[in-house]
């Protein structure tokens, strides 16, 4: 039977990750996103299923445990908002050189520094072009809806464990705070520790039963075996931009024009469609579900008829950089944003479609 | 040179005094000649093995002079960043209560970059056992100035001496977390003697033993020397230990909760 619910974006998460089976969450508080652990806490995690939840003294620390949990082949995550995953970042990137699984949350603030509480789409660039130290990529994961975010807690450990790689969720404020019904899915039990021995061998439990030592480090102090790991590394990387790419494409069959959007500018630029079609603008969107792997094949085809994209986002344009560089330049793509925590009417984005591409 | 000839008396198995534990690995240790990480690693192992929970613990490793330390010790390791491995060993204790879990953590590491860390996870009182090596001073990155590096005594990053009035005083980060009610039981070692190995053996043992009790966390820390960060020579370093280490980090269990 269906189990329909009506939740804010940041409690379908949590509710999501407890019945994907999580071990561990480790958080810290912050705007706007604090109701994941509150809501985790308020669940009593430990009592339903077993799983760890627990305030860490700060950012820093939770990416941490996060990456002693992951160590052990546990199904670990952690979420924040944009000051806070900055701090994570060094996190991140052991977790990412070490090859290990989790899931971690973005609700974006705006930015930069302390900001805004309001929502931004401004940690675009962090996201998916490393963040951290190091030649890296994390998988990342942009939900438009409550229900995508519930979808994408499992839908996260399921990448993460399959290229054990660290899975960024890409939010914003609004789809954190905003509530709508969502579907859940049944309670998945939590992995046993024989189960966890079996799927993920590297994990730190023990050595039992004569086993050679395992030991999880990002450290090789040989550089040529250091430099075959970024190799395998990046082919891995190849590897989910063959498999993992996501996208959805809303009335581009006809399109003349392309919006181009993920998370909340998305669902912005869904009226915007309705707007500009009353008025005899043919304009589709292309919503970008995962940020890396990056959609760019399906716009390299859009680009090859249609006049224009307009890539809208909660930031002084970042995306578009990525939008540019999958078209190659053969059309005109331009960028129309707010920043710090304003968010654009559906009229002002066809107003930005007539103005930078129809008439410019 | 007269050709040496092992007596064959000695090598036989009832006359063994000493060997070296299954428990650490055959790769030959970085540590400079007199350094204290050695020992303290073969006592831990010693103590994993006498215990029998080889199978049953991980270990988080620092950044630090002892960054390899999963390179010797042949248990399931974990490398954690400068500072962090509190954080991790917290979490792997949480999500595998039945385990045994350490930290092996350098005065930088332990009482400079990771002091939240470090507090926290003796504030709440997490039921593994942090091991810390003091020798004053940054090892591994060439003998810079470390928060416990002593009064007018000179580092790479003060090359006059530390002065306290801008560098702040030596810091007894272990008096204070025997301050914290998260801590069961806190004591100060040592490796430079045999009978100083055998105490901090003896503690380390409790520290382990303690987890079992999960009455909170328990903390050993072993002043060491830096022969090679102090630019002494071992037997020197060691001296200078005793006559200036000592007096200010004195030897002694701190709290002990039973
Ligand atoms: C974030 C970060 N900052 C700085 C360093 C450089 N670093 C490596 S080890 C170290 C100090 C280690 O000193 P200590 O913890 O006292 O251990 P020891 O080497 O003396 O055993 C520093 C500063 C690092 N690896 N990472």
């Amino acid at each position: 039977m269906k189990e329909l619910r009506l939740m804010k974006g940041n409690e379908a998460f949590a509710e999501a990750a407890i019945r994907a089976g999580a071990d561990g969450y480790f958080g810290y508080p912050i705007t706007p996103q604090s109701e994941v652990m509150e809501y985790l806490m308020a669940q009593k995690t430990e009592e339903r299923t077993g799983m760890v939840t627990l305030q860490a003294e700060s950012e820093i620390a939770a990416i941490n445990m996060v990456y002693g949990g992951a160590c052990c082949g546990k199904r670990v995550l952690t979420s924040s908002s944009s000051p806070g995953i900055s701090l994570k970042q060094e996190g991140i990137s052991y977790i990412a050189g070490a090859e290990l699984p989790c899931v971690i949350l973005n609700c974006v603030r705006g930015g930069p520094g302390l900001g805004t509480i309001q929502p931004s789409q401004s940690d675009y660039f962090q996201s998916t072009k490393g963040g951290g130290h190091g030649d890296y990529r994390l998988i990342v994961l942009a939900p438009a809806s409550v229900q995508e975010m519930a979808d994408f807690a499992s839908l996260g450990f399921d990448l993460a464990f399959k290229y054990r790689n660290p899975v960024l969720i890409l939010a914003d404020g609004a789809i954190g705070q905003v509530m709508e019904k969502v579907e859940l899915q049944p309670q998945q039990p939590r992995l046993t520790m024989d189960e966890i021995k079996k799927n993920t061998p590297w994990a730190t439990v023990g050595r039992a039963n004569g086993r050679e030592r395992n030991f999880v480090t990002s450290l090789d102090l040989d550089s040529l075996r250091m430099e075959k790991h970024n190799h395998d590394l990046q082919a891995k990387y190849r590897q989910i931009e063959e498999n993992e790419m996501r996208y959805e494409a809303l009335q581009c069959d006809d399109a003349d024009y392309i919006f181009v959007a993920y998370g909340t500018s998305s669902r912005l630029c869904q009226k915007a469609i309705q707007l500009a079609r009353e008025e005899g603008i043919k304009v589709g969107l292309l919503r970008p579900i995962t940020l890396f792997p990056f959609p760019k094949k399906p716009l390299e085809d859009l680009s090859k008829r249609v006049k224009g994209m307009l890539v809208v986002e909660l930031s002084m344009g970042q995306m578009i950089e990525d939008v540019r560089l999958s078209v190659h330049d053969k059309i005109k793509v331009e960028h129309f944003g707010r920043a710090g925590g304003m968010i654009p009417s559906p009229h002002d984005i066809v107003d930005a479609l007539k103005k930078q591409i129809i008439g410019g | 040179m007269a050709e040496f000839k092992t007596n064959p008396e000695i090598v036989k198995p009832e006359n063994l005094v000493y060997k070296r534990t299954e428990m650490l690995t055959p790769a030959t240790m970085h540590y400079c000649p007199g350094c204290g990480h050695g020992t303290t690693h073969r006592i831990i192992m010693e103590v994993i093995e006498e215990m029998g929970v080889a199978a049953d613990t991980v270990g988080i490793a620092p950044v630090g002079c002892s960054v390899l330390a999963y390179d010797y010790m042949n248990i399931d390791m974990q490398e954690a960043a400068h500072g962090r491995a509190p954080a991790l060993a917290t979490a792997v204790k949480r999500l595998m209560p039945e385990k045994f879990v350490f930290t092996y953590q350098g005065d930088g590491d332990l009482a400079a970059i990771g002091t939240a860390e470090t507090i926290h996870a003796c504030n709440r009182g997490e039921n593994i056992t942090i091991i810390f090596v003091n020798n004053g001073i940054y090892g591994m990155t060439g003998g810079q100035m470390a928060p416990t590096t002593l009064e007018n005594m000179k580092a790479s990053t003060c090359p006059y001496g530390r002065d306290i009035a801008t560098m702040g005083s030596p810091l007894k980060i272990t008096e204070l977390i025997a301050q914290l009610p998260g801590t069961m039981y806190v004591t100060r070692q040592a490796v430079h003697t045999p009978a100083a190995v055998r105490s901090t053996k003896k503690a380390i043992r409790k520290a382990f033993e303690n987890q079992k009790l999960k009455k909170g966390l328990s903390f050993v820390e072993v002043v060491s020397n830096c022969n090679s960060g102090w630019k002494m020579t071992p037997r020197q370093a060691n001296e200078w230990m005793v006559q200036n280490m000592f007096p200010y980090f004195p030897l002694g269990d701190i709290k002990v909760n039973e």
